[in-house]
């Protein structure tokens, strides 16, 4: 009987180690373009050691394209992406993995055939250090490997509370349980760098508090580095360090949430966009209690 | 789809680290309530392959049952037993390239020949033909060896397409590959010629005479329907290990989204490649006892062109039929498939309507009943006959409750 341990105690290798003044990531002048539309055109920021940076824009934006030159799976056409003192450009999404970054997905991504134990534990497949004669033979390195992992595996389960889903496909959960197994998931790849794409996307009001709630004990135990894509303002305000806002590709403002809030040039473009005024924009009092979706 | 994994699901959801109520009687209790809900005090008895009373009860009747068999049954049904072993060796090897990792392959046949004259080289004692004469301790290894490493080789070349593109490079393979059996006539014999196999002599035991087995006397039938027995139990468990295990989660990471397989960390293209390879060596291990149901012949003309896509499409037939990405589906599509005709052929006597004076032959209706088969499964339980199994399984697990 494995003991209940606290996540912390069971992903140790989230720390990052840097110089003091050094960057977990930095990215400048971005360049992403499909044919005729420019889908990032000049993005730059960079992200500190425990930070939790946020990307906000009107749809089509450009936010998930960031993410998708970030995790290798596009290539921008013109920019640099130096994480922890790499370059990150040019290679394929799963020697991003291997460098740390992890990732939730926009339009979930669950591998639909696997139970939510075995989607948690391709999230560990790179910590899975056995051969594949190894697997064949099951015995010794594969077996007690599968094993630690799976120890792992369940911690997050406790964690993220869906132990009643352990043995349920992917493609069979709720909506709001998907989110949350895909949170797991990247997890359990014990990243450096989390890429959460609107986590609360689609969420009533208690499911995004409890995805809030997850992604600040993420964020107290184990000190990891996140960047969130999200709409609902009100989140983003109450759990982002700092704010990129974009627009059509382009940076429109970046800062604290209140620098980005009153930025004239965010408000015009979700005055554009919306139809509406500003006051989604106002940081609301308790986490994510501001529903409104921009 | 919904309803069907549901009602299966919940009762296993409960289980793993739960402490039992009674800590020692858990398992006596478990067998008593007929399979519910299992309750594991560690993850290892989860993960185990046999992990529930029901699971070893069953799998061990099957093997008490396949063990006496040969001995009531007559020539023919044992042979037909052989050919079942040996192409759920096949049938294995496709599923996990195809089923798992989701690489449908029409070449399976071409590494099943492959497997064939590599045997037939390593094994060969006739002096017509190139063959070095070694024991089946070394042509059979290598029977599997050489058409993992050409699968490893032309993988590459697979992994940048896929769907029906992939199909189509594989087919391409199927007669390049074939065009080689026919023309390398030193090695195959040619087509419509042929050549004999390596004899199965296993540490100097001649298994294609008869003679004593652990103690029993037995006819040669008899002693190589329990070698591929064998065979196909390692081959299967071997596989069953595989899937398991990181790898098998890989592959099903590629075949269902394969972008966010990679930005898990999973190697799009080595993925792909260690699937052809060890699809490959299962049909070469296969290729290389194929002989064993032909008379100890090898006919090059039975894995190239026409009759190799035919072989192919009976090895995609059993891996349908018996269920994708399963490996006991895999021992069901091709027993299904190996008895199908002697069914047909057995039906045939009863119905005038068949047979050589009626409206169809054995051998087109068997052909019908063959495409009418893979589409039923297609559209009706995509999950083929284990999907069956599981129906079955989970309505008495539920009974008398119909949820
Ligand atoms: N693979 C692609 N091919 C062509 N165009 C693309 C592709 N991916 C993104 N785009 C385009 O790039 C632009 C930015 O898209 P992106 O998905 O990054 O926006 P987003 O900010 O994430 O929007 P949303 O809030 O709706 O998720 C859009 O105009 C989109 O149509
Ligand atoms: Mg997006």
């Amino acid at each position: 009987m494995a003991m209940i341990r606290t996540l912390s105690e069971a992903l140790t290798g989230t720390s990052v180690d840097l110089a003091p003044g050094a960057k977990v990531l930095e990215v400048a002048d971005l360049e992403l373009s499909f044919g005729g539309t420019q889908a990032i055109d000049g993005v730059s920021f960079d992200v500190d050691r425990g930070e939790l940076f946020a990307i906000i824009g009107p749809n089509g934006a450009g936010k998930t394209s960031i993410f998708n030159c970030l995790s290798g799976v596009y290539r921008p056409q013109a920019g640099t992406i130096s994480y922890l003192g790499d370059d990150l450009l040019g290679h394929r999404p799963h020697a991003v993995a291997e460098r740390g970054i992890a990732r939730m997905f926009q339009n979930i991504e669950l591998f639909d055939n696997l139970t939510v134990l075995d989607n948690l534990m391709l999230g560990r497949h790179l910590h899975l250090d056995y051969s594949t004669f190894s697997a064949i033979v099951y015995h010794g390195r594969a077996k007690q490997r599968e094993l630690t992992n799976r120890r792992i595996v369940e911690d997050i389960i406790d964690f993220l509370e869906i132990e009643a889903f352990r043995k349920f496909p992917g493609g069979m959960l709720p909506y709001g349980v998907k989110k949350r197994v895909e949170l797991g998931r990247a997890l359990a790849m014990e990243p450096k760098l989390l890429l959460l794409d609107e986590p609360v996307a689609g969420m009533n009001v208690e499911e995004t508090e409890d995805m809030a709630r997850f992604i600040l004990d993420i964020r107290a135990e184990l000190d990891l580095t996140m960047i969130l894509v999200e709409h609902d303002m009100g989140l983003v305000m109450d759990l982002a360090d700092r704010i990129l806002a974009v627009d059509f590709g382009r940076p429109l403002a970046l800062g604290t949430p209140r620098e980005v809030q009153g930025d004239p040039a965010v408000i015009a473009a979700y005055l554009g966009e919306t139809d509406e005024d500003a006051a989604p924009l106002d940081a609301a009092a308790g986490p994510a209690a501001d529903q409104t979706s921009l | 789809m919904t309803s069907r994994t549901a009602t299966s699901t919940p009762a296993s959801s409960p289980s793993t680290p739960t402490v039992p109520p009674t800590g020692s009687s858990a398992k006596t209790s478990s067998r008593l309530r007929r399979g519910r809900p299992e309750l594991y005090t560690d993850y290892a008895a989860d993960m185990a392959m046999f992990n529930t009373p029901a699971k070893r009860l069953w799998t061990g009747l099957l093997l008490v049952g396949l063990l006496i068999l040969p001995f009531y049954l007559d020539r023919s049904w044992t042979s037909l037993f052989i050919t079942v072993f040996i192409f759920a060796i096949g049938a294995i090897g496709l599923n996990l390239v195809s089923g798992y990792a989701g690489q449908v392959s029409l070449g399976h046949a071409f590494f099943i020949g492959l497997g064939a004259f590599t045997a037939a080289y390593f094994g060969g004692t006739d002096p017509n033909f190139l063959g070095l004469g070694l024991d089946m301790a070394i042509w059979l290894p290598m029977a599997g060896i050489v058409p993992a490493i050409v699968g490893w080789a032309v993988a590459p070349l697979a992994s940048r397409v896929r769907g029906l593109y992939l199909a189509i490079v594989t087919l391409g393979l199927l007669f390049v590959g074939g065009h080689f059996f026919n023309e390398f006539t030193s090695l195959t014999g040619g087509p419509n010629l042929g050549r004999t196999a390596a004899p199965p002599v296993l540490f100097g035991v001649d298994f294609s005479s008869a003679g004593p087995l652990l103690g029993i006397e037995m006819t040669a039938r008899q002693r190589i329907y329990f070698l591929t027995l064998v065979f196909v139990i390692v081959a299967a468990v071997l596989a069953r290990n595989l899937t398991r295990s990181k790898v098998g989660r890989a592959f099903a990471a590629v075949r269902d989204r394969d972008i966010a397989a990679e930005v898990m960390g999973v190697p799009l293209a080595r993925t792909k490649q260690s699937a052809f390879a060890i699809s490959s060596f299962y049909a070469g291990i296969c290729g290389g006892l194929i002989s064993l149901t032909s008379g100890g012949r090898l006919d090059p003309i039975n894995f190239a062109g026409a009759e190799g896509l035919f072989l192919s499409v009976t090895f995609l037939a059993m891996v349908l039929i018996g269920g994708p990405a399963t490996i006991s589906g895999s021992l069901m599509g091709a027993a299904f498939v190996v008895f199908l005709p002697r069914f047909v052929e057995t039906v045939a006597h009863y119905v005038p309507a068949i047979g050589s004076s009626g409206l169809f032959s054995v051998q087109q209706l068997e052909n019908i009943l063959f495409g009418v088969f893979i589409v039923a499964f297609l559209i009706l339980e995509p999950r083929g006959l284990f999907g069956l199994w599981l129906r079955v399984r989970n309505y008495w697990k539920a009974y008398p409750f119909s949820y």
